[in-house]
């Protein structure tokens, strides 16, 4: 039997919105008070989803505390309390919550492989959540 | 065709153990979750169905008759019990979350006469979900 299992987890970290290719009045019109210049932060909840046959000796996907490892050491400790224009994931794009569900996705893949990674999901605020699926369709 | 939604809650308790495992494996691979006396939860449980809206009625599923069928099928059978105990499908499997939304799955299967079970999500905690979707 197959199923998904999803954990949430909470990370803080800073950004500021803007486009060395836009202009300054452009980038003030593209991304309003995301592009004032010393930056603002949000508590980003992510989501992390995973899938595969559930063990019968266990009765698991995956076992939890490995998930919980690998989100931690490779995606928690490198944006909790950051700011994400200073990473180099951000070196050549712009940290919006688009890119960050992507990166976030693209590292869970590398180094997670006790499950298949299905999707993640990004909440920047209460108000705004991105979801990646590495390009696949989202399933409802 | 329209998915609905009906969420709804219950509390039970559970440890994990395989027989199969030695006393030091169970403890590695099921940590806090292995002490034999049990813990408990409070699980939110949600059935999404999907069908036709009825021209008649505007239904997709009648929600009453919904509810019914989600207390008889799950919640009387789950609720304030302990699962490895009490409930049959545990008495040889482990009550995880992933097998728990199996398990409600398949009390529901078959039970609805208008639309069709499409996902049964079971929260273990606000930060702990599974979802299933019948796939073999």
């Amino acid at each position: 039997m197959k199923a998904h299992l999803t954990r949430r987890y909470l990370f803080s970290a800073s950004h500021r919105l803007h486009c060395d290719g836009l202009s300054e009045s452009e980038n003030q019109s593209t991304y309003g008070k995301c592009n004032n210049p010393h930056g603002h932060g949000h508590n980003y909840a992510l989501e992390v989803t995973v899938s595969g046959q559930v063990n019968p000796q266990t009765g698991m996907v995956c076992n939890l505390v490995e998930l919980d490892d690998a989100v931690r050491n490779e995606v928690l400790e490198r944006f909790d309390h950051v700011n994400l224009n200073a990473r180099r994931e951000f070196a050549a794009t712009v940290p919006t919550t688009e890119n960050l569900s992507e990166v976030i996705f693209n590292i869970l893949k590398q180094c997670f492989a006790a499950a298949h990674l299905e999707k993640v999901r990004l909440e920047e605020t209460m108000m705004n959540s991105f979801e990646y699926a590495g390009g696949a369709e989202l399933r409802v | 065709m329209v998915y609905l939604t009906r969420k709804c809650e219950f509390s039970a308790s559970h440890y994990y153990h395989n027989p199969e495992f030695s006393a030091e494996e169970n403890q590695r691979i099921f940590g806090k979750c292995a002490n034999l006396n049990g813990h408990g939860h409070n699980y939110t449980l949600e059935v999404t169905v999907k069908g036709d809206v009825d021209p008649k009625t505007g239904f997709v599923v009648d929600l009453k008759e919904l509810k019914e069928i989600l207390s008889r099928e799950v919640l009387d059978a789950l609720d304030h019990r302990h699962l490895n105990k009490e409930v049959p499908e545990f008495l040889r499997q482990i009550p995880t979350t992933e097998n728990l939304a199996i398990a409600i799955w398949n009390r529901l299967q078959g039970k609805l006469h208008v639309a069709k079970l499409h996902r049964v999500r079971v929260y273990e905690l606000p930060d702990l979900f599974v979802d299933f979707y019948g796939e073999a």
